[in-house]
């Protein structure tokens, strides 16, 4: 019945099953418990299910069944349904717990990364580099998806998952998100690193991610709070390299920083003035 | 008031003394005019309500935006999320509080006549405001049911309509309420005790509690919301040192309960039919009532699990995680219950046993994934996606409006005097029972697979499955035009009814003469009649 396929593939989707195992430490634990919580219920589903079927089809009274009119009680019967079900869930609480637990330990960072939900795009600042940038849907993903544009969504790579600037980040390496919106609230999730966290105008949120070092890879996701009309239309993209890429990106990044401004800000609106690198820029350090 | 008016002394009894005409149903203090009215309600807001449903299904048959405006779509969540919860199923709870309780507990009508007329015809005015206020300046209300600020406060024209009609269905909420426990509290039948009352009965004084304890809640969060807007208030917003956050503690402090007002009902109308078709007396009755109980005080004391993702402290998530679990203790008491109730019986399956079997099978899935989201860790990949609206559609539709379907089917022909098609009851059922499924269903793989909720749009991979639910949406919601049909048929020209349409059924009601005379028990039942009602 489950299929372990990873997600965000093109072509079809009736293998999208079940949550993926993800490409960090925390994505992978948290797969793990899903997957635990899930066999619990399964099995339980078994048997409970099992004993309705069961009886549905052995007291009919088309079947000659008499009904036991005395059996309404049973002490033992219903202690032992109130225990069985208290000793599962403290079985499982354990472990969860104990995943909670490291999913809100943020000690030994080692980057930060300052995420801006705006109405409709995202912002990332690298504190310990002094640059950022914008990141918005691709042109083609919202050409396409404008009401009635005529254009076939499976034409287009990535449809709606898609960004102009994508978040370069190092693989291997503790990355703390500092997350708040300008406007009202969003939420930031990769399914692949197993955490989603809001990001609330006018308060600071942390979560952070780990991706694996032989899991370098882009990674999609989406804003997962309704934040107005373009909510389904603020993708987010990690782009996770080796440690020395990620060293290369980031000087080109500042490089491009300290010549006076050669492009117009193209497509980049006035509150973007702290964040100069322009689209095309981004856009072509990224390819390489 | 009527012109009948000389024709009660004459007459033999009071039977039937009532004004005809509008004046019947504006004037109505009677329990059944008042409980039929609330059905028809409840029955028109959840048409409107689907239709909703059905263009956010439309949008979502395929990929692309083909029909509406994200904004439109927003616009359709939202309003489709409020005119279900309370336009159709909390009326209609009201509505079968209103018809079954008097006869229940051997009272001749509920305690509070005006009142009950007034919290009724609050509500076409809370819902003609809400409904009009998807055609003002700057668009319907569009930030979703629950209403997070700063979102919400975006919102045009349509946000003070939509607040004060809430506060007038929170108003509609609590006088239907206090009604209800007046009733129960004071105008039992002697002899009927509290522990002899039947289950909806039990579970219908406790939401009533639950709707008083909450509804001024809604209405206290609703209005801090107006005067952030309107009144330059900071309540929740940062800029002025408020908290966006807190409206979310304040709404679930609510909204929690709030779900087991949609729930507790339904158990209350599934221990009554599950027992009749099974001919034998409900399992457990005693644990049924305290764990309605323990269900009803955990509610007040989960709320955050709903934001698990706010960033709360680690101690918070921790207790909200662990508290929530335990729901699943009472919980699963009330299903081993019924499986045991229905253990050694002799079963058959007319339409109201079919949707109460399918009410097991179908809630208990919801709280399997009810249980999968209350594990926190678990919860940050779950929350905001697909997986949350098919847990909580699967609790909310073959749990909630599965057992209203069940309750009408059930007490229809007490009420009409007149029986039911059998035949196209079925179809009704199964084409509901197979359409839920095909809708619900794949929104847990969606959800898994990453799919956001509240997305007009989606990225080709989940095409798939998004069609496969629409599709299940389309046969779920045109087969709900087979239920009223088989109503209408029901009233104007069904076969006429034996007193007992059911051998297996326990109750007072049942001890009425059919069709139930227009004011219930006007004489106490006799002790030996509260005896064989009672038989649990």
């Amino acid at each position: 019945m489950l299929n372990f396929a990873r997600p965000f593939v093109a072509d079809s989707g009736w293998h999208l099953l079940n949550m993926t195992e993800g490409v960090t430490d925390l994505s992978k634990k948290i797969y793990v418990l899903h997957m635990e919580i899930f066999w619990v219920c399964f099995w339980v589903a078994v048997v409970v299910y099992g004993a309705m079927i069961y009886a549905l089809v052995k007291f009919r009274r088309s079947k000659g069944a008499q009904p036991d009119t005395k059996f309404v009680h049973s002490t033992k019967a219903e202690v032992l349904w109130t225990a069985a079900p208290t000793i599962i869930l403290i079985v499982m609480a354990i472990p969860a717990a104990r995943v909670l637990i490291q999913i809100e330990d943020t000690r030994g960072t080692e980057m930060t990364l300052k995420v801006t939900g705006y109405q409709w795009k995202w912002q990332y600042e690298y504190l310990d580099e002094g640059f950022g940038f914008f990141s918005t849907l691709s042109a083609k993903s919202n050409e396409a998806r404008q009401l009635q544009s005529g254009i076939d969504p499976r034409s287009v790579e990535n449809y709606l998952l898609d960004v102009d600037n994508e978040v370069v980040v190092p693989v291997g390496t503790k990355v703390r998100l500092l997350l708040t919106a300008q406007d009202v609230i969003h939420a930031w999730w990769i399914p692949a690193f197993g955490m989603k966290k809001d990001a609330v105008p006018g308060f600071i949120n942390e979560m952070w991610f780990k991706v694996d070092t032989d899991k370098p890879g882009v990674y999609r996701g989406q804003c997962v709070e309704l934040c107005g009309r373009d909510h389904g239309f603020m993708p987010i993209v990690v782009r996770a390299v080796s440690k020395d890429e990620y060293r290369a990106w980031a000087a080109e990044r500042k490089a491009a920083l300290a010549p006076p401004a050669v492009e117009p800000a193209q497509a980049v609106p006035a509150a973007d003035a702290t964040a100069p690198a322009t689209a095309s820029v981004a856009a072509a350090v990224t390819r390489g | 008031m009527s012109h009948h008016e000389h024709d009660a002394a004459a007459a033999h009894d009071d039977h039937d003394h009532k004004p005809y005409g509008w004046q019947r149903w504006v004037y109505a203090t009677n329990h059944k005019d008042i409980g039929t009215m609330y059905l028809v309600f409840a029955c028109i807001m959840f048409f409107v309500g689907g239709s909703m449903a059905l263009v956010v299904r439309l949008e979502l048959f395929q990929p692309g935006l083909q029909f509406i405006d994200p904004a439109i779509f927003n616009e359709m969540t939202t309003v489709h999320a409020l005119l279900m919860i309370f336009g159709a199923v909390m009326p209609a709870w009201t509505g079968l509080a209103n018809w079954l309780i008097p006869m229940q507990v051997g009272a001749p009508d509920m305690a509070l006549p005006r009142l009950n007329n007034f919290s009724f015809w609050i509500l076409p005015f809370a819902f003609m405001l809400l409904i009009g206020s998807l055609f003002v300046p700057g668009g319907g209300p569009a930030g979703g049911w629950t209403l997070y600020p700063p979102l919400v406060l975006q919102g045009g024209d349509s946000l003070p309509m939509a607040i004060f009609a809430i506060h007038m269905m929170g108003a509609s909420s609590i006088l239907g309420a206090i009604n209800v426990i007046v009733t129960i509290m004071n105008m039992r039948a002697p002899g009927v005790g509290l522990l002899n009352m039947p289950l909806f009965v039990w579970t219908w004084l406790i939401t009533a509690y639950l709707l008083i304890a909450v509804m001024p809640v809604l209405a206290g969060a609703v209005t801090m919301l107006l005067t952030d807007h309107f009144f330059g208030t900071s309540f929740f917003s940062a800029a002025g040192g408020g908290d966006p956050v807190m409206f979310q503690h304040i709404f679930w402090f609510f909204g929690h309960p709030e779900v087991y007002i949609l729930i507790l009902p339904a158990f209350g109308i599934v221990s009554e039919i599950i027992p009749t078709f099974a001919r034998k007396p409900l399992f457990g009755y005693e644990s049924m009532v305290y764990a309605s109980a323990s269900i009803a005080f955990l509610s007040f004391i989960v709320w955050a699990h709903h934001m698990f993702t706010v960033g709360m402290p680690l101690a918070g998530q921790m207790f909200f995680m662990l508290s929530t679990m335990l729901i699943a203790i009472p919980t699963g008491v009330k299903v081993f219950n019924w499986c045991a109730t229905l253990w050694r019986g002799s079963l058959t399956f007319e339409t109201p046993m079919l949707f109460a079997l399918a009410f097991l099978f179908l809630f208990t899935c919801g709280g399997f994934s009810g249980l999968m989201l209350a594990i926190a860790p678990a919860d940050f990949q779950y929350h905001d996606t697909y997986f949350v609206v098919a847990h909580f559609h699967y609790v909310l539709v073959p749990g909630s409006i599965f057992t209203i379907m069940a309750a009408v089917y059930y007490w229809l022909p007490k009420w009409t005097g007149r029986m039911y098609d059998e035949t196209l009851g079925k179809w009704h059922f199964w084409l509901s029972a197979i359409g839920v499924n095909v809708l619900f269903f794949p929104q847990h793989f969606l959800g898994l697979a990453g799919m956001p909720r509240r997305i007009p749009d989606y990225s080709v991979q989940f095409s798939d499955w998004n069609m496969v639910s629409s599709i299940g949406a389309f046969i779920f919601g045109f087969s709900q035009l087979l239920f009223v049909y088989v109503v209408v048929k029901t009233v104007r020209s069904g076969a006429k009814a034996p007193a007992r349409p059911w051998e297996g059924a326990h109750g007072l009601e049942w001890e009425l003469p059919t069709p139930a005379p227009y004011h219930s028990w006007t004489e106490p039942p006799s002790p030996a009649l509260i005896a064989r009602g009672a038989e649990h």
